[in-house]
């Protein structure tokens, strides 16, 4: 297990290397920040005295390497929309979306786990039917017209709910709600197969012939094995959460890292994008090893594998 | 009222719930008494497992639905309880043991939890407690340093562990009534006398009734008191063992055990010409064993096959014994050039097998066939019959022109007993002794001068294997082949075999003429394999027992 | 005896026992007749709808719907300029499916052949293949469609192209891991056994079962994709005007919320019938296209003809 991980974690710092320069030069094909940030009518000396001052003079691999000399130090750069070190501006974004995550996927799991082990109780039945459907339906639905349909009718028509914005409670359910539609439809129905092979699969019959109570056999004999596929799929939507909650962020107007990720490709703030995709991308290697520990904590198999 | 520990009365088992279901078990009845043994002895599909569920109230329902009958145990009708009641009476005065013993552990939890979960949900110890008699449990099966392989996983012990693992769960509670699901099958020869051994020391320890389902009428000779015979869901006979298996009285018994391979003198064999086609010298295959980060080789290796060297003749039939791991079925895929050897050459008439390329290894590949053990497995799910037997000529265009084909598939499917308008099924459609004779008449599709058979008959049922045996037998002597025949079933070997080669760990220690190892076999480990090879008669398996103590110095 | 002729294509199956297995699925079958209307109507919209529909029309700007006062191109309502919610949706479905069919087709083959190519070639060429999916799949899509086209500008021509690349290493992933699970099956090794060469081999035996996976999960990606062109649209870096997608019309009828709610409803409701169709019809296909549990979906065959 212990070389399985620090396996896991050599190839994300591959990835994650990979990732650093397809992000510096992707970034600088977006076109020069002084058409942006000075007057049209700059002079040429104002560009040329911008661009000095940025470092956008210099050929792109002396850039690159004074941005791997500067990353080596944790230093991402400054951010000239806001004129902050670009990692401040990232680290201040970040907590926004972590929370939504955070609540999201643990109202879509739990929501998950109980409608797809009820339907897999009983396959075929009515909540089974009628759960399959209403999950394809939540896999299928898109989030910015939900999210917008959901603005039209509980805060425009019914002004039950605010409409953008963070602070109380009332904020947190319609984004919550909106972002937790698909990976609650996805997870459905990963819990239901799962859930469906976990309680016809051997041990199970014999469980059931040690006389163990019929609620110990489903929710300790079976549900630990049915939980195995259920984490990885969990582990996938949660990095889809952390990536780009965009839609939802724009919409419901959340100072996230989603949000702050456009806002930056669109001002070019070089640094803020490099800096976000940085974070966002080792918080999602985090993740993953820790799903790969939460899956070896699961299933012995794997971490003697 | 009678006072049998467990009395079965007309039960009847369907299954499928609208107009088209199946009656799996047609009013059955049987009893068992304390301290017996009773083997319900039956083929695949004959509803023996079926009846165990139902005992254990284990059975699927949907799709399986009791239609009638009772089950009375201590008196009490096990049908009419109400669940939770009968629930607790599982695990505590009757528990059960199956087959697949990886798949009916729980691969998550640690071995001795499981073990304690029993003793937990009807004693109510502590954890502690519970704990504590796991362990002593698992040492009076005969688990080597129990306290620390109790906090182990299921896919940590071999495979004879894990049913004394299952053994010591089910008699935690010294429960009055056992029911074992072919405890023994799939297990190796040596490792199964040492479970019916364990199995007749709880018996007897406890004065327990054990009903015992098997499809092996060596194991029903070695432990059985009283035998029932099911077929297609009845019951056709039943009795002491030694009446049953001496003198059987339904033509079924009677088939079932002329089908067991060895009970008669093998037929005689057609001389065999000094030609050898086929020859391993000093074969090897090592597999490295790879760590750490980067999957470095470590400098050890599985030593799969080691150092084998054997001749395989013209026409003649070439057994190789061997009981799993032993390294039988990697030697057949050197020979077949699906593997690479790691050192040895193979010869086929003469010529180095690794050096043949382009239309020398075609040709090779014509004339070397082979049939798998898993008929499920080695027949391409996707393709009808007709063009699993065609690809052979699709692939070796000389062989056959394409307008002959149908009629050669027609002529190719009544050879090997099956009808010609089962060409355009798929395999899915047919049980698993039709597939293998698909399997063989596509070896046989280019007339090929070797067939290796890599198990090719372990999987079937006595009966449909000892057709299987037959058909072989019979091309053989129509079409001139020669077997190289790998399996893990003695008797089944010195059945078709010439010569016999024995391997172990491999190696092969023992080769020489099927009569000469069978009836005077030189090497520990033959005498050893041939000692634990149960047989279908009370007396002669008794002698085997005790000749087998002696051998192990007991 | 006459009737164990050969049969040309692997598995093959007739038009009619394909029907006869859709019509044992009720809801498969009304999405696969949604998706039929839907094709008809993005093909011959133009032929159908009157040219006056797509032109402005000033007095019935924002007619709500559900009125057949004025004609039935009128039933959806009209947008802001007058024109036929209806006829604006169909030219809008033409757009949509065309991006995302592309999209889908692309990533499909590129995808399936490297993912193919990895699951058999061994050594660095897989390897750089499957890293190169890796740093594809780490990298937020919808990040990395934002930086391409507002470098590259917003034409359907590179939306489709940066949809196609995000959704490449699904393909790889799921062809790979397919075929190092199927090259170990018996049956290829008794192919080999009988001669059969690796593309031989890959072509008969391994391909057959890895693309019904790879065609399920291209109408499971159809969707996904169809959704991401949207949100990509919405957010004003997809489809640009004068050309429209669903995903477009939706943000067009965003600032109209309060007056006009169908001008946004609609075309999300079509985007959701959509995606919603193909992912029924995709569950459907996985039943259908395994010959193991393809009984399931065929009169008389519920009991006794599984193995």
């Amino acid at each position: 297990m212990g070389s399985f991980i620090a396996r896991r974690s050599l190839q994300s710092l591959v990835a994650l290397a990979g990732l650093i320069v397809l992000v510096f030069f992707a970034a600088r094909l977006t076109g020069s920040p002084a058409d942006l940030y000075l007057p049209i009518d700059a002079s040429v000396e104002a560009r040329q005295a911008f661009n000095e001052k940025h470092g956008f003079n210099d050929p792109l691999t002396e850039q690159f390497g004074r941005f791997l000399v500067d990353l080596a130090r944790f230093d991402l750069g400054h951010s000239i929309r806001k004129d902050r070190p670009a990692l401040e501006v990232v680290l201040e974004a970040i907590p926004t979306t972590l929370a939504l995550a955070a609540v999201t996927m643990t109202l879509a799991v739990a929501g998950a786990i109980l409608v797809g082990s009820l339907a897999a109780r009983r396959p075929g039945g009515a909540v089974d039917r009628l759960g399959s459907t209403l999950s394809l339906a939540a896999a299928s639905a898109p989030d910015f017209w939900v999210a917008i349909s959901a603005i039209l009718l509980f805060a425009v028509a019914l002004g039950w709910l605010p409409t953008s914005g963070m602070g109380t409670f009332w904020h947190w359910i319609m984004p919550v709600g909106v972002l937790l539609i698909r990976p609650f439809g996805i997870l459905v129905q990963v819990v239901r197969g799962s859930m469906l092979g976990a309680l016809s699969a051997p041990y199970v019959k014999t469980a059931r012939a040690k006389g163990i109570r019929e609620r110990t056999v489903v929710f300790v004999h079976a549900l630990r094995n049915g939980l195995l596929p259920v984490i990885t799929v969990a582990g996938d939507q949660a990095a889809g959460i952390v990536n780009g909650a965009v839609i939802v962020e724009t919409i419901f107007g959340w100072p996230g890292i989603g949000k702050l990720m456009i806002d930056s490709i669109i001002q070019r703030d070089f640094a803020v994008i490099q800096a976000s995709i940085l974070v966002t991308a080792a918080i999602i290697f985090a993740m993953n090893i820790v799903i790969d520990l939460a899956y070896g904590l699961l299933d012995p198999r794997v971490r003697h594998a | 009222m009678s006072g049998h520990l467990l009395e079965v009365t007309d039960l009847a088992i369907r299954f499928g719930t609208t107009g088209g279901g199946v009656q799996a078990v047609d009013g059955i009845s049987f009893h068992l008494d304390r301290g017996e043994t009773l083997a319900i002895l039956g083929e695949s599909g004959s509803g023996k497992s079926v009846s165990a569920s139902a005992i254990m109230a284990i059975l699927d329902c949907p799709p399986g639905r009791i239609a009638r009958g009772s089950i009375l145990f201590e008196g009490r009708d096990l049908l009419s309880l109400p669940e939770s009641e009968r629930r607790r009476l599982n695990g505590e005065r009757i528990a059960m043991i199956f087959q697949d013993t990886l798949a009916h552990l729980n691969p998550v939890y640690s071995v001795g939890w499981q073990i304690a979960e029993t003793l937990q949900a009807h004693k109510g110890l502590s954890a502690r407690e519970a704990r504590a008699e796991a362990v002593r449990l698992m040492e009076s099966v005969g688990i080597p340093e129990p306290a620390s392989r109790a906090n182990d996983y299921p896919h940590q012990f071999s495979g004879g562990q894990r049913q004394r693992l299952m053994i010591a769960m089910a008699m935690a509670l010294k429960p009055a009534l056992l029911v074992a699901d072919e405890p023994t099958t799939a297990l190796d020869v040596t490792v199964q006398a040492q479970i019916l051994d364990l199995l007749r020391e709880a018996r007897d320890s406890t004065a327990m009734g054990m009903l015992l389902i098997t499809h092996d009428l060596g194991v029903v000779a070695d432990i059985a008191d009283r035998v029932a015979v099911m077929y297609q869901g009845r019951i056709v006979e039943t009795g002491p063992v030694r009446e049953v298996l001496g003198n059987p009285q339904h033509s079924y018994t009677q088939r079932l055990l002329s089908a067991v391979p060895g009970r008669e003198p093998p037929p005689a064999r057609p001389p065999v010409a000094d030609l050898p086609v086929f020859e391993a010298r000093e074969l090897t295959k090592h597999f490295p064993i790879t760590g750490g980060l980067f999957r470095r080789p470590t400098g050890e290796a599985v030593r799969a096959v080691d150092g084998v060297s054997l001749t395989l003749r013209r026409g003649e039939t070439l057994g190789i014994v061997g009981e799993s791991g032993s390294g039988k079925s990697t030697l057949a895929r050197m020979l077949l050039r699906l593997e690479e050897p790691t050192s040895g050459a193979i010869l086929f008439e003469g010529k180095d097998v690794s050096s043949l390329a382009g239309p020398e290894l075609l040709s090779f590949r014509r004339r070397v066939q082979v049939v798998f053990q898993d008929p499920f497995a080695s027949l391409d799910p996707r393709m009808r019959v007709a063009e699993i037997i065609a690809e052979p000529w699709t692939i070796h265009r000389d062989v056959l022109p394409r307008a002959r084909w149908n009629a050669r598939i027609a002529e190719l499917l009544s050879l090997v007993g099956l009808r010609p308008e089962h060409a355009a099924r798929y395999p899915h459609q047919f049980s698993g002794g039709q597939r293998q004779r698909i399997a063989i008449a596509r070896a046989l599709a280019l007339e090929p001068e070797i067939v290796i058979c890599d198990e090719a008959v372990s999987a079937l049922d006595v009966s449909i294997q000892a057709q299987i045996l037959a058909l072989l037998d019979q091309l053989q002597r129509a079409m001139g082949l020669a077997y190289l025949f790998i399996a893990h079933d003695l008797p089944v070997v010195r059945q078709i075999a010439d010569r016999v080669a024995v391997m172990q760990r491999g190696r092969i220690v023992e080769q020489g003429p099927c009569e000469e190892v069978f009836e005077r076999p030189q090497h520990p480990y033959t005498r050893a394999l041939l000692a634990a090879s149960p047989v279908p008669d009370p007396d002669a398996q008794a002698e085997r027992r005790k000749a087998r103590r002696e051998l192990a110095g007991v | 005896m006459a009737s164990a002729s050969l049969p040309g294509a692997a598995g093959g199956l007739g038009a009619r026992r394909w029907l006869a297995m859709l019509a044992r699925d009720p809801l498969a079958c009304l999405a696969a007749l949604f998706l039929l209307l839907l094709v008809l109507a993005a093909l011959l919209g133009p032929a159908l709808i009157p040219e006056s529909a797509g032109r402005m029309n000033l007095r019935l700007r924002n007619a709500p719907p559900f009125e057949l006062a004025n004609g039935w191109l009128y039933i959806l309502g009209a947008d802001t300029l007058g024109r036929s919610m209806l006829a604006r949706l169909i030219e809008a479905s033409r757009s949509t499916l065309m991006v995302a069919s592309s999209a889908v087709a692309l990533s499909f083959l590129i995808g399936g052949t490297l993912g193919v190519l990895a699951g058999y070639a061994r050594g660095w060429g897989a390897t750089l293949i499957l890293r190169m999916a890796d740093v594809l799949m780490s990298f937020p899509s919808l990040l990395l469609a934002v930086v391409v086209l507002y470098t590259f500008s917003p034409s359907i021509k590179n939306i489709v192209l940066v949809l196609a690349i995000t959704r490449l290493p699904v393909y790889i992933r799921t062809a790979r891991a397919e075929i190092l699970e199927l090259r170990e099956r018996m049956f290829v090794s008794a192919a080999r056994v009988m001669g059969a060469g690796p593309i031989r081999t890959a072509l008969r035996h391994v391909v057959p079962f890895v693309l019904p996976t790879l065609l399920t999960l291209a109408a499971v990606d159809f969707a996904y994709v169809m959704l991401a062109e949207s949100a990509l649209s919405f957010l004003g870096i997809g489809i640009q005007p004068p050309d429209v997608t669903w995903g477009l019309m939706v943000a067009q009828g965003r600032g109209y919320l309060a007056s006009a709610w169908w001008l946004a409803f609609f075309p999300g409701l079509f985007i959701m019938l959509t995606t919603l169709s193909l992912n029924l019809l995709a569950s459907w296909l996985r039943v259908a296209a395994d010959p193991q549990q393809r009984w399931r979906l065929e009169p008389g065959g519920k009991a006794g003809d599984a193995p």
